[in-house]
């Protein structure tokens, strides 16, 4: 739980108030009623799961039921402030696509994922020839829905590639503690077990 | 509003309140049969308005006057339940062109004291609307709390949230389509024409014959309760199970199959409640629906550029009369337009019926969305 909260507000810093936000996989709300409550924000959302939308319109969020995959196409450009993508881009059937998707429909976008090049997880590989259970990636290989894994490095490549500007980042350890160093660096590459990243589009 | 004379929840509306049709007709006198149900509350703040299907009525629940049956959304309106009338004060009216005491096609015509008949001037969805806004200024609520219809009661919802959009706060929008598409105009055309293949039609002036159109009007029931199915629940429902009997028959008088049986017993009853003229025009009012058409720019999301509402859209995964991929059409419409819209299928096998039958999701997210938290 605390994890958890120190996730949403790590995302919170990067958000203004009053924003128009969209959740991309929004689940049951959580981050959007934690941003409303905090910076006073529009929340909309997508979310997949029945139980996740009910919950999400119970606390009184614009969430829309369906597939992140085929409908961000859907959504206009710059038609919200922020999108978020929080621990989901490594779910996502074309993640490159994605992250096109919500740098466009957002002015600017957060992405938050698991880092695979953790140490952690490199030992699980090295040391048990196993695939990750880690705190931050706590699912079996078999359960996960991540199927694109990547490590910080690899995220920040993509950007690079796909002219993503990285404005800012936030890289925390498996304990919860800030890194102050950069997504390129050794340090963060394996250090690192959860990123934030605040993007805009460089173009 | 002063000449509106009030009889028990009837209300007739004339002088100023003259309706002017978009088919061009104006009505200087027309009467609107309503029913509420629960309390107003001091500030006017708690109305919900409720617009109810073709064959449906202003009976939402309770016993119907002429059926004895539960009203037609009695699973979703009442105490405790989705649209609680313990907390909400609830209008239903009967529409214009309708049958169940609104001015229609069987109301008696002022200036002639006959009946309408065909005479009764073709109805739109816009015209069933701005007859029940004038029942809200009649009643004296400025907004609701929500506006909520299904099918051709979603068609009433989204015109009525385009067009007074500031007369409302939430609209919840459910198994309905933006408009009606094709293959629901012919089922509609199968209707009429069967309803007016009826040699008691008579040019729909059966009334003064003292007859009724009653097989053209069953089998026009008959055709649209197809449509009101899935595949999958006609199987559970009947399969290809015989009706009282272990061989097929080899004729036509008897039903040989538990479906037939069925369509005949729905086409029988809905002849002792409902009017065949009414049937045409109703019909007709949904043909022509198409929200893009009442825009100058002939574009859906023009129709809601303008609105401030929170929208709620719901489908019905079996739905195949007014299936997701048309509520979603009208989702993506809102969303371009940056509306606050909220939309669930609803996983179902009970076709465009789901909306019906108190599934627990449909009550369950209709009842979130109404009562749920505001900053």
């Amino acid at each position: 739980m605390r994890q958890i909260r120190k996730d949403f507000d790590l995302i919170a810093s990067f958000v203004g108030e009053k924003n128009r936000i969209l959740d991309v996989g929004c689940d049951d709300g959580a981050l959007l009623t934690y941003l409303r409550e905090k910076l006073f924000v529009e929340t909309h959302g997508i979310e997949l799961s029945m139980p996740g939308v009910r919950k999400c319109i119970e606390k009184g969020h614009s969430v829309i039921q369906g597939d992140a995959n085929s409908d961000l196409k859907f959504y206009p450009d710059n038609s919200f402030d922020i999108v978020i993508l929080s621990k989901t881009l490594q779910a996502m059937q074309q993640p490159d696509s994605t992250l096109r998707h919500i740098i466009r429909i957002g002015k600017k976008a957060i992405v938050g994922l698991s880092n695979f090049g953790h140490i952690s997880v490199l030992w699980n590989l090295f040391a048990h020839k196993r695939m990750p259970v880690t705190p931050a990636l706590p699912v079996s290989w078999f359960e996960t829905p991540n199927i694109h894994f990547c490590t910080i490095r690899d995220f920040v490549d993509l950007c690079d590639l796909l002219d993503i500007e990285v404005e800012s980042h936030r890289i925390i350890t498996g304990k919860g503690r800030m890194l102050n160093s950069q997504p390129r660096s050794r340090v963060a590459a394996l250090l690192g077990a959860e990123a934030i990243f605040l993007l805009s589009n460089a173009a | 509003m002063a000449k509106a004379k009030e009889r028990r929840n009837c209300v007739r509306f004339s002088g100023a309140d003259a309706l002017s049709l978009h088919c061009g007709v104006t009505l200087d006198n027309y009467t609107i049969a309503y029913q509420t149900y629960g309390t107003l509350n001091a500030d006017r703040s708690n109305a919900i308005m409720i617009f109810h299907t073709l064959t449906a009525d202003q009976y939402v629940t309770g016993t119907h006057p002429i059926t004895q049956k539960p009203g037609w959304w009695s699973r979703i309106v009442g105490e405790n339940l989705s649209v609680d009338t313990r907390a909400y004060f609830v209008i239903c009216a009967n529409v214009l062109g309708g049958c169940m005491g609104s001015e229609g096609p069987n109301s008696i015509r002022e200036s002639t004291q006959k009946i309408w008949g065909l005479s009764f001037p073709v109805v739109t969805i816009g015209d069933m609307v701005r007859a029940q806004v004038a029942l809200l200024d009649h009643l004296g609520i400025r907004v609701l709390h929500t506006a909520i219809g299904a099918s051709m009661g979603g068609m009433q919802a989204m015109y009525f949230a385009s067009k007074y959009t500031d007369r409302v706060h939430n609209v919840i929008i459910v198994a309905t389509s933006p408009c009606m598409s094709p293959r629901n105009i012919g089922i509609n055309e199968v209707a009429r024409q069967s309803i007016m293949a009826d040699v008691n039609w008579h040019m729909g002036n059966y009334e003064e014959r003292h007859v009724i159109p009653e097989k053209g009007l069953a089998i026009a029931r008959m055709a649209a309760h197809i449509s009101y199915l899935s595949e999958k629940s006609m199987y559970q429902k009947f399969g290809r199970n015989l009706q009282d009997k272990e061989k097929l028959g080899y004729s036509f008088i008897e039903s040989d199959f538990q479906v037939e049986n069925y369509l005949r017993y729905q086409g029988k009853s809905f002849v002792k409640r409902f009017d065949a003229n009414a049937y045409l025009y109703l019909t007709k009012a949904m043909d022509y629906f198409d929200m893009k058409a009442t825009t100058e720019s002939g574009l859906l999301t023009s129709a809601f550029a303008h609105c401030s509402n929170d929208f709620f859209i719901v489908s019905i995964s079996s739905d195949w009369l007014h299936p997701t991929k048309d509520s979603m059409e009208l989702v993506r419409a809102l969303n371009i337009v940056g509306a606050n819209v909220s939309f669930i299928e609803i996983q179902s096998d009970a076709g465009h019926d789901g909306f019906l039958l108190g599934d627990k999701e449909f009550c369950s997210v209709v009842k979130g969305f109404i009562e749920r938290k505001k900053i």
